[in-house]
């Protein structure tokens, strides 16, 4: 027997708080969405691990659909940065605030 | 016995090189000052992630790994850091200090969290894995599943697609009106 579905869940929880750090830490919007990914990416790890530790492959369709929502999350973010770099406004997300009320 | 004890260690090894290569690789894109640099460290993540989804036995899940997202989204990703030049700031640098340690805070305790959470609630039935067939994760059997149990997942994954798609598009026609590169509508 390999490493038990224990380990590949050690290693999502830690590949989420790293995604969290940098989402939280970095304010270039670019890596944000990066670190973004790594969040998204350590999820379908659990999914996956779950998938194989129950015997069901439900959890690979559950993995597969957040990988087309992470595409889907990406185009719109890419496009709202390129739209805003476009207006010369900074690309720092502590400065876009202009939506702030 | 001794082939199967090979065939132990062999696995053991794959994961250890595979989740290290996976978390280090996760550090050093939260940690590149360059983006371009971080964006290479995630598809090292990503490919380090595929090799711990076959260990898994999800075949599929991790041919799709590396074609759609090692492959489609990170090159999106590189043409629009190379379109937007390099721009770099270091992690800990800028803004205010307690922005910094909060947010380890933050991250420290959603760990904290995600491991009382799966020991209490799933310990009990993480030892012993269920047996399953060489079929389990082809791509037969996730065709099937999607096109039978999860159909309205299925065709929801479409429509934001879709969505996605188009609002893309909206956006960067948007952004050069606004840019005065073509008249407004």
């Amino acid at each position: 027997m390999g490493p038990g579905v224990a380990w590949y869940l050690t290693v999502a929880g830690f590949l989420f708080a790293t995604g969290a750090l940098g989402v939280l830490l970095r304010r270039n919007p670019l890596i944000v969405l990066l670190s973004l990914e790594i969040m998204l990416n350590g999820a379908n790890l659990a999914l996956i691990g779950f998938a194989r530790n129950l015997g069901d492959g439900s959890g690979q369709i559950f993995a597969l659909a957040v990988m087309a929502v992470a595409a889907s999350e990406v185009v719109v973010g890419l496009g709202l940065v390129v739209a805003i770099n476009r207006k010369r406004i900074t690309l720092d997300v502590d400065r876009l605030n202009t939506l702030r009320g | 016995m001794l082939v199967a004890t090979v065939g132990n260690v062999v696995v053991w090894a794959v994961w250890v090189v595979a989740a290290f290569a996976c978390l280090g690789s996760g550090i050093a894109v939260v940690s590149f000052s360059n983006p371009f640099y971080s964006a290479l460290a995630l598809i090292g993540n990503l490919g380090s992630l595929a090799v711990l989804y076959l260990l898994l036995s999800a075949e599929f899940v991790a041919a799709a790994q590396v074609l759609v997202y090692a492959g489609a989204v990170m090159v999106m990703f590189l043409f629009v850091i190379a379109y937007i030049g390099p721009r770099s700031d270091s992690p800990w640098m800028g803004g205010p200090s307690w922005q910094a340690v909060g947010a380890v805070l933050a991250a420290g305790a959603l760990l904290v969290e995600i491991v009382v959470v799966i020991g209490l609630k799933a310990s009990g039935h993480l030892a012993n894995s269920e047996k399953i067939t060489s079929a389990f994760g082809s791509p037969a059997q996730i065709g099937r599943l999607f096109l039978t149990d999860h159909l309205l997942a299925f065709e929801i994954t479409s429509i934001v697609l879709l969505v996605a798609a188009v609002g893309g598009v909206i956006l960067g026609a948007h952004a050069r009106r606004a840019a005065g590169e073509v008249p407004p509508l």
